[in-house]
C-alpha cells in the first residue's frame, strides 16, 4: 500500500470526527451554566447536535432515567419525517428550539437545544432503548440530532458559535473562577 | 409525363393562380414520383401548363402532340409559364425551385472540408414554421374552391420536406462519391403542427389569407451544420493514486483537487476521435481517497460529434497505450468501440453485482491474532445503514439494507489487521467500519467490540463481466 504512515500504536489515530467535522460550541444555554453543547459540522455542511463534555449530565457519575422527545403537546421530535432528496417535511428549527428533555435518576432535568437554525433531518433514537451511549460515548453514537441548515446560511450559523479554542478558555476560566476563594 | 388524371386539371389550374411553383402543384396533386420533382423546374412548369391547357381527349393524341414539340400557342404560353416560374412560390418560398439544385448541393457538401469520415448519410432539413401555414392556407383554397368530390384530401399531400429530400439526397450523394442516404425521422414543428390539426377551415380563415399572400421574396438559406452520432468507447479503469477524484471537483468555480479519472481518460481519446466533447459514466464510484485495483472499473465514454469515427483494433491498443503512458495515476484496458445498446449491461452492474475491497483497519485497543479471526467466519451479513452524513446532504435519507457476503482478515500488529470484504453493491464499507455514529448496524466496532476506523480502502474487483475484455 502507498502513503502508509506510522500510525502510532497507541490510540492517538485522528479519528472519524477530527477528519470530516469542525467542533462549534455554544456555551451555558439558556443561561444555564456549563449546559454546553457541541455542534459537529460537516465539510457537506450538515450538523450533528451532541453534548458537550461538559455538561452537567456527563458529571458526577449521573444515570439517566429517561429521555423525552416530545417537547410540547403538539410536537414531539420523533415524528419528524423528511422525504427527497431536498428533504422536505422537516420540522424547522431555531437557535433555541427544543430537541429533547433529559432526566436523571437525581431527578435533575435538562434541555438540549437546537443550537443552530436549521431543517431537523433525525434524532437519535439509539439512545431512548440505551441511554448509556450517551453517557459513554456522547460525540459519537450518543449524539442527539442530525440538523441540515439552509444552504445560504450554512457559512453564517458559526457566527453565533464558539470555536474550539474560544470553548477551551471559557471553561478554563470556569475552573479558575470555581478556585477562587469566595 | 406526369402521373396526373382528369379530376386533377382544376386544381392544378387553382393552384398555378394562386401562385405555386410547378413542384408544389405536385406536391398538392399527391405526386409521389420522386422523378418527377427531379426534373428542371421549368419543363415540370411547362407540362403542368400543356395539362390543364388540353381539352379532354384520347390519351395518345395528347402524348403525341407533347411529343411533337411546341407550337405556336405553346410558345405564348411559354412565355406567360416563364414570368410565372420567376415569382417565389407562395407556399415553399422558393425552397422548391431555386434553393435545391446543384448549386446547393455542392454548398451541403462542405462536409468533404471538414474530413469527417462516413459510410452513411442523413440529410437533416429545418424549415421556417411559416411554411405549414402557407400550406394550409393553400389547401383551404383549394378546398373551398373545388368540388367536394375532388377535395384535396391532406394525408395525400407530399411534404415540402419530402419533395426536398428526394430532389437534394441524390445530387448530395453524388457529389460526396456515392455515399448511402438513410432515410430517418426529423424534428418536426411541433407547435405549429399540432395546432394546425385542430383548427378548423373557418377558424383558420379568421385568422390568415387564403391563399396566401404573395411573398417578396425568397427563403434565405442559413447556415449548413454538420454533426455525427455519437461513438462509445468502453474499457476499464485502474485507479492508483488517493488524491483523484472521479469527476472534476469544483465548488464555486474554484478547482478543488487537481485533474480526474474521467478527464485523463477523455483528452487522448477526444484527441483521436477529434470530437468536440464527451460523457462519462462509469459501473459505480469509489471516493477520491481509494484505489481501483484488478481488472478495473468498467467505464463507457460517449463521444459528441466525433469527426473520427472509426478505429482499428490496432489503433485502439495505441490509444490505450497512449492514455496509459499520459499518468501513472490511471490505467485503462479492454479499451474498444461500442454500441449505445452496451451502455445499459455497464449500468447493470452498479446495482446487481459485487464488488470487493481490501481496508486497513485501525482499533483503539490491542488484539491479538486471534481475536480476529472470527470475523473469517461471518457468512451473508445483513446491515441496516441508514443514509451516510457525508452523503446526506444529496442523497434522501433513508435506510438500506446491504449484503457482506464474506469477509476475511489479515493480523498487521496491536492495532492494525487488513480487511477483505465482498458485499453487495452499493454498500457504504468506511461506515460499517467505523458505524457512523451508530447509523450503520451492525457496524465492526460492535462486532470487535472497540472504536475502529478505516485508515485505506482499496477496491480489489467489481465483479462485472462487460465490457468484453481484449487480450494485450
Amino acid at each position: 500500500m502507498d502513503c502508509v504512515e506510522q500510525k502510532d500504536t497507541e490510540a492517538n489515530a485522528p479519528s472519524v470526527v477530527d477528519r470530516y467535522y469542525t467542533r462549534w460550541y455554544r456555551a451555558d444555554l439558556k443561561g444555564k451554566t456549563c449546559e454546553d453543547h457541541c455542534i459537529l459540522q460537516h465539510s457537506n455542511r450538515i450538523c450533528v447536535i451532541t453534548l458537550a463534555h461538559t455538561h452537567p449530565i456527563l458529571q458526577d457519575g449521573r444515570i439517566i432515567k429517561s429521555i423525552n422527545y416530545q417537547i410540547s403537546n403538539g410536537c414531539s421530535r420523533l415524528n419528524n419525517k423528511v422525504s427527497g432528496k431536498s428533504k422536505r417535511g422537516g420540522q424547522f428549527l431555531t437557535d433555541f428550539a427544543p430537541l429533547c428533555r433529559i432526566t436523571c435518576t437525581d431527578e435533575t432535568e435538562y434541555t438540549i437545544y437546537s443550537c443552530i437554525r436549521g431543517r431537523l433531518l433525525e434524532v437519535n433514537e439509539n439512545i431512548l432503548e440505551t441511554p448509556n451511549l450517551l453517557l459513554e460515548k456522547p460525540s459519537t453514537e450518543g449524539y442527539i440530532a442530525v440538523i441540515l441548515p439552509k444552504f445560504e446560511e450554512s457559512k453564517s450559523i458559526t457566527e453565533n458559535l464558539l470555536s474550539r479554542e474560544e470553548f477551551e478558555s471559557i471553561v478554563a476560566k470556569r475552573t479558575v473562577d470555581q478556585s477562587q476563594p469566595t | 409525363m406526369l402521373p396526373l388524371k382528369e379530376k386533377d386539371k382544376p386544381i392544378v389550374q387553382k393552384l398555378l393562380s394562386a401562385g405555386c411553383c410547378a413542384r408544389c402543384v405536385l406536391r398538392f396533386c399527391c405526386v409521389s414520383v420522386q422523378a418527377a420533382y427531379r426534373k428542371p423546374p421549368q419543363d415540370t412548369l411547362n407540362e403542368l401548363q400543356a395539362f390543364i391547357s388540353k381539352p379532354p381527349e384520347d390519351p395518345p393524341s395528347k402524348r403525341a402532340k407533347l411529343e411533337a414539340g411546341p407550337s405556336e400557342e405553346d410558345a405564348a404560353a411559354a412565355v406567360k409559364l416563364k414570368d410565372e416560374e420567376s415569382r417565389v412560390c407562395v407556399v415553399c418560398l422558393g425552397i422548391l425551385q431555386d434553393l435545391c439544385g446543384p448549386a446547393q448541393a455542392l454548398k451541403v457538401c462542405t462536409v468533404k472540408a471538414e474530413k469527417y469520415e462516413f459510410d452513411t448519410l442523413v440529410l437533416s432539413v429545418s424549415l421556417p414554421a411559416q411554411l405549414c401555414v402557407r400550406e394550409v392556407s393553400v389547401s383551404v383554397w383549394c378546398h373551398k374552391q373545388t368540388p367536394k368530390s375532388i377535395a384535396v384530401d391532406r394525408d395525400d399531400l407530399i411534404q415540402v420536406k419530402e419533395a426536398f429530400k428526394w430532389i437534394m439526397q441524390g445530387l448530395v450523394a453524388k457529389e460526396l462519391g456515392g455515399v448511402a442516404v438513410v432515410t430517418r425521422s426529423v424534428f418536426t414543428r411541433m407547435a405549429v403542427v399540432k395546432a394546425l390539426e385542430k383548427i378548423a377551415d373557418a377558424k383558420f380563415l379568421k385568422h390568415y389569407p387564403s391563399p396566401p399572400a404573395q411573398p417578396t421574396s425568397s427563403c434565405i438559406p442559413q447556415d449548413v451544420q454538420c454533426l455525427h452520432m455519437s461513438v462509445f468507447v468502453a474499457g476499464r479503469y485502474n485507479k492508483f493514486c488517493r488524491s483523484l477524484p472521479q469527476t472534476p471537483w469544483v465548488i464555486d468555480g474554484e478547482r478543488r483537487m487537481e485533474s480526474s479519472v474521467e478527464e485523463l481518460i477523455a483528452a487522448p481519446v477526444l484527441s483521436s476521435f477529434r470530437s468536440d466533447g464527451f460523457n462519462f459514466s462509469s459501473s459505480g464510484r469509489e471516493d477520491v481517497d481509494v484505489r481501483t485495483l484488478g481488472n478495473g472499473r468498467p467505464f463507457a465514454m460517449e463521444l459528441l460529434n466525433p469527426h473520427r469515427s472509426r478505429l482499428s483494433r490496432a489503433e485502439m491498443k495505441q490509444l490505450q497505450e497512449t492514455i496509459n503512458k499520459s499518468s501513472d495515476k490511471i490505467r485503462v484496458r479492454d479499451l474498444q468501440i461500442v454500441t449505445r445498446e452496451a451502455m445499459s449491461r455497464m449500468k447493470e452492474g452498479e446495482e446487481e453485482k459485487t464488488k470487493s475491497y481490501t481496508a486497513l483497519i485501525w482499533t483503539l485497543k490491542p488484539i491479538q491474532r486471534e481475536d480476529i479471526t472470527f470475523i473469517d467466519d461471518i457468512k451473508d451479513l445483513t446491515l441496516d445503514q441508514k443514509t451516510p452524513l457525508r452523503v446526506l446532504h444529496r442523497r434522501a435519507l433513508a435506510v438500506r439494507q446491504r449484503v457482506i457476503h464474506s469477509m476475511n482478515t489479515r493480523f498487521l500488529d496491536s492495532h492494525h489487521f487488513y480487511l477483505g470484504l465482498k458485499t453487495q453493491a452499493g454498500t457504504y464499507i468506511k461506515e460499517f467500519v467505523h458505524g457512523d455514529f451508530g447509523r450503520t448496524k451492525p457496524n465492526l466496532c460492535e462486532l470487535l467490540r472497540t472504536d475502529t476506523d478505516i485508515l485505506e480502502l482499496d477496491v480489489e474487483s467489481v465483479d462485472v463481466d462487460w465490457p468484453p475484455s481484449i487480450p494485450e
